[in-house]
């Protein structure tokens, strides 16, 4: 039994489709990270997750038990927000108890000034403080309990909306981008944070992110969406090394992957300077393709017979890596290559070069997108089996 | 599916109440226009009916326009709340952009004044300036209907805020670009201050042009009469029952404010919510 | 070495920059200072004087009388009767126009159709002559040929004489007060309410708000604080300015049910023109102004702001 399932999800505004038929299912302490770029029915999807919005069509299953009817706070899950969306009239102490509260006392209870002379909410109250007191012991903030949001850091506050979320043990757990209204530095330290707490609190994560960074490094599985749909689920170094779509091929890595619009050839093959690959897939001669290869698979050369003639155009030195902007000869097509400082050494601007691209690395793409099988294959060999 | 298109019991106790309270609020209109239609003895016997019998309208207006003189008091009203508020304008923004914007040892004390007229109404230095208008012989004018006003430390400090929040970048490019103090205001800040001075301009008419307190201080003169203080002359001579024409006459002054809200009632709420909010 | 030297002796130069801004704004600031010299600081200094004094308009001297006009005014029965008038009538409309303001602005957020006729229905009396519809008024109140109670007749009752009767005429004056000023206060905590971030709601729901009644005590009325602390504010200082209906309806009667203070102030000094008695007058009007702005945001600014 699969600790979420989502099943043929849509969401649309009158004509306008934000999502387009998502199904994703997360196994149980799994953290997955919902990336793409804004616009693309992320956050829309996890709101609908946590019931704050309701499907078009489709369903929402956890644990077994059939969520789609049901109201937020009736589903147990549990959500970081962009803006923390913490109480500003409530201190640390009070934000995080309000879950409890609102589970554990009563209607009647709960109300201002009358549910504080009720009999039995004492006991309940005292209970609360205890579990809160524990939860900002094991999130370190317990000098915050008594400050208001508005006294507080920003990465403070992300910790205190952490420990609301957390501190009633949700069976789902939902965060909508709760890194991203902090500076770089505490961005990186909090990633590491975040995967720790999940990893002992064990509870199966939905993280909505358009970082491809913060995706890659904490999510078990990335799932990709772009315009709507789901373009692909799978653990990160998949779905970097092996993309399903052009889509995710283009979103995913800095800089962008480069990309070559090209025809097939006879025999179902695909030429990058003297590299020819064997195309899988229904493809015929004449269809076409898009050739793919990402800058760090790329070596820039000085002017040879091997690779594809360009020139240099400009270069960045980033320290412990070097881009490398250059122009193919001919088809005035940019390329970017990712080099290090010491491969990048002899190279200068409107230098004549030829790149080499690892022919295991190229991949190729069908006009819509979707992903071809690519295998190298020597041009010797081509030669000997057409005689 | 959506929560928007279900119709719901609480929905409709909402629109129940809404509808209801709604009716409660337009009731004085409506019986005021229907009162406007009536004779004399319809409105002594079926007070409850709304469309008249025989329609007395043309009677009732007749009366309202011969007994007082309605465009002679529509004209004082507009003058009156034009002229308060050409000067409250002019003399309010250039204060609030020095005090928002320029370094000068008096801001602090000024800010202080600024917050001290704000809680001194009309009504407390009444007085003392009824006694100066008198002894100066300007009662009875259009100037004592609008000097007192012509200052509007609400205005200052409504400007006040609205300029604090305007980019110092923009002035300090003005002034690289060679503009005086004098150009910033008015070739920089008023373009930019139309929100403010439009929500500010909605308050000030409102205010102005409901004012009873000051005017009924200062005019004896029928001549200078602004449209409540004519309502009240028209209330005195007609003293008796006849309501027909009274709500005929009242129908009118409410008309001009009326329709300038329900014309311009995006701005009016937008007004009010900016100048009540900030004040 | 030398760079510590540089730094410990300031080079001073005239800034002449800021003295020309200085100047700049002094001017642009004159026209308000005179005028606030003239309408506000100095007629406020006068009738703080004038209380002190038995000054008479018409009569050509007047005499320094220290507290003796404070000491008539607390002895005064009109006076008295006034303040408490005035402060029954607060005590009626300003919370009850508070309340049906922030009633209907979270009935109108929550409803979808008819917004913007609801608003406009309700803010209408915000926008019309008050003196008119004071008229207007009368009339619904008109004991025999006013259509309320000619409706209370149909149903078996018999309506009071509204305006007329001393023991319903405060009640009918505040009734209008708050027709007049429930509009405003809806206005102000509409915006309120839009102001109010959406993933706060969400945040709620998510953290078991099962209701509207939770959702507007976790929410809500935590976040429309400032807008209710101002709304406090400007209706009680309205509330006691009450004037235009009863110099229109009432004249303070009858056998001065209706005295209010400002009619009280202005018959005092205007119409039998004892300005020094009515000036004492004035200056304990603005004390209770001033004393209640400095209570409610003593006592209440600290609960609603929350940076």
């Amino acid at each position: 039994m699969s600790a979420l399932r989502l099943s043929t999800i849509t969401k649309s505004f009158g004509d306008n489709a934000i999502l387009k038929g998502i199904s994703l299912e997360a196994e149980a302490g799994e953290f997955i990270a919902l990336v793409g770029p804004s616009g693309c029915g992320k956050s829309t999807l996890l709101r609908i997750v946590a019931g704050l919005e309701h499907p078009t069509s489709g369903s929402v299953m956890a644990a077994g038990r059939e969520l789609t009817a049901l109201a937020p706070a009736d589903r147990n899950v549990a959500m970081v927000f962009q803006s923390y969306a913490l109480y500003p009239h409530l201190t640390a102490g009070q934000n995080i108890a309000v879950p409890l509260a609102m589970r554990e006392l009563t209607r009647a209870q709960r109300l201002p000034i009358i549910g504080n002379l009720l009999p039995g909410q004492k006991q309940i109250r005292t209970a609360i403080q205890a579990q809160v007191a524990e939860m900002a012991r094991s999130l370190k903030i317990e000098h915050l309990l008594d400050r208001k949001p508005g006294q507080m850091s920003g990465g403070q506050r992300q910790r205190v909306a952490l420990a609301r979320a957390m501190v009633r043990r949700p069976s789902l757990f939902l965060m909508d981008e709760p890194l991203s209204n902090l500076d770089a530095n505490l961005r990186v330290h909090a990633r590491g944070e975040i995967v720790d707490l999940h990893r002992r609190a064990g509870v199966p994560t939905l993280y909505v992110t358009h970082d491809q960074a913060e995706a890659l490094s904490m999510a078990d599985r990335v799932a990709v969406m772009i315009s709507g749909n789901l373009l692909q689920l799978a653990p990160p170094q998949v779905i970097y090394d092996d993309p399903a779509h052009i889509e995710v091929a283009r979103f995913l890595g800095q800089p962008r992957i480069n990309t070559l619009d090209t025809l097939v050839a006879h025999g179902q093959t695909v030429a990058l300077g003297n590299i020819r690959l064997q195309v899988g897939g229904s493809v015929r001669e004449r269809d076409e393709v898009i050739i793919a290869i990402r800058p760090e698979h790329l070596s820039v050369l000085p002017r040879s017979q091997n690779g594809l003639a360009a020139h240099v155009e400009r270069m960045e030195f980033l320290g412990s890596e070097v881009i490398v902007y250059t122009r193919l000869d001919g088809l005035n097509q940019p390329v970017v290559a990712k080099l290090t400082p010491v491969e990048a050494a002899g190279l200068s601007a409107q230098m004549p070069v030829s790149l080499v691209a690892e022919p295991e690395r190229i991949m190729i793409f069908a006009k819509d997108g979707i992903r071809l099988t690519a295998k190298p294959v020597s041009v010797d060999a081509l030669e000997a089996a057409h005689g | 599916m959506s929560p928007q298109s279900t119709f719901t019991l609480g929905r409709a106790v909402r629109l129940g109440l809404l509808t209801l309270g709604a009716l409660m609020f337009l009731a004085p209109y409506i019986f005021m226009m229907s009162a406007a239609g009536k004779g004399q003895s319809e409105i002594f016997t079926s007070s409850l009916s709304l469309i008249p019998e025989h329609s007395f309208f043309v009677q009732n207006f007749t009366k309202a326009f011969t007994r007082v003189n309605m465009p002679g008091l529509l004209f004082n009203g507009v003058v009156v709340c034009a002229l308060i508020l050409v000067f409250q304008v002019l003399i309010a923004v250039p204060c609030a952009y020095a005090l928002a914007k320029l370094n000068f040892r008096a801001a602090r004390l000024m800010m202080a004044l600024v917050m001290l007229g704000l809680l001194v109404p009309i009504h407390a230095t009444a007085l003392p300036l009824y006694v100066a208008f008198n002894n100066l012989a300007v009662l009875n004018s259009y100037t004592a209907l609008v000097a007192p006003f012509s200052i509007s430390v609400f205005g200052i400090f409504l400007f006040l805020q609205f300029f604090r929040a305007m980019p110092d970048d923009l002035i300090h490019a003005a002034r690289l670009d060679g503009m005086s103090e004098i150009g910033i205001v008015a070739r920089v800040i008023v373009p930019n201050a139309w929100p403010a001075i439009t929500a500010f301009a909605i308050f000030s008419v409102v205010a102005h042009w409901n004012d009873l307190y000051w005017p009924l201080i200062v005019i004896s003169n029928q001549a200078y009469a602004t449209p409540p203080l004519g309502l009240l002359y028209f209330r005195a001579a007609e003293a008796g029952d006849d309501y027909g024409a009274l709500m005929a006459a009242t129908f009118i002054i409410t008309l001009p404010l009326v329709l300038a809200f329900l014309l311009a009632q995006k701005r009016f709420v937008e007004g009010i919510t900016m100048t009540g909010l900030k004040g | 070495m030398a760079n510590a030297a540089l730094a410990a002796t300031p080079i001073a130069l005239p800034d002449l920059g800021a003295a020309r801004q200085a100047r700049t704004a002094w001017l642009l600031a004159a026209p308000a200072v005179l005028l606030m010299v003239a309408f506000i600081i100095a007629p406020l200094a006068a009738v703080v004087f004038l209380g002190f004094t038995d000054f008479e308009l018409g009569y050509g001297s007047f005499r320094f009388v220290g507290f003796e006009n404070y000491a008539e005014l607390f002895a005064d029965r009109t006076f008295r009767q006034s303040l408490w008038n005035t402060a029954v009538y607060s005590a009626i409309v300003a919370p009850v126009s508070l309340l049906l303001g922030l009633g209907i602005a979270l009935l109108i957020e929550s409803e979808s159709i008819g917004r913007s006729f609801f608003r406009t229905a309700y803010f209408l009396p915000v926008a019309s002559l008050l003196v008119a519809m004071a008229t207007a008024w009368q009339y619904l109140f008109h004991p025999t040929i006013g259509p309320i109670n000619a409706a209370l007749h149909m149903i078996g009752l018999a309506g009071p004489n509204w305006l007329g009767a001393s023991n319903t005429v405060l009640y009918s004056l505040a009734i209008i007060g708050i027709w007049q000023s429930v509009g405003f206060n809806m206005v102000l905590f509409l915006a309120g309410l839009t102001a109010i971030p959406r993933d706060l709601y969400a945040a709620a729901d998510v953290d078991g708000a099962k209701s509207g009644i939770d959702r507007f005590f976790l929410v809500t009325w935590p976040m429309l604080g400032p807008t209710t602390l101002f709304v406090i504010t400007i209706s009680v200082i309205n509330a006691v300015k009450v004037f235009e209906t009863v110099k229109t309806l009432t004249e303070g009667g009858p056998n001065k049910a209706s005295e209010v203070l400002l009619f009280t102030i202005y018959q005092e000094g205007f119409v039998y023109l004892r300005v020094g008695y009515a000036s004492a007058m004035t200056v304990v009007f603005l004390a209770v102004l001033v004393v209640m702005m400095f209570v409610q945001y003593r006592l209440l600014d600290r609960e609603v702001h929350y940076a």
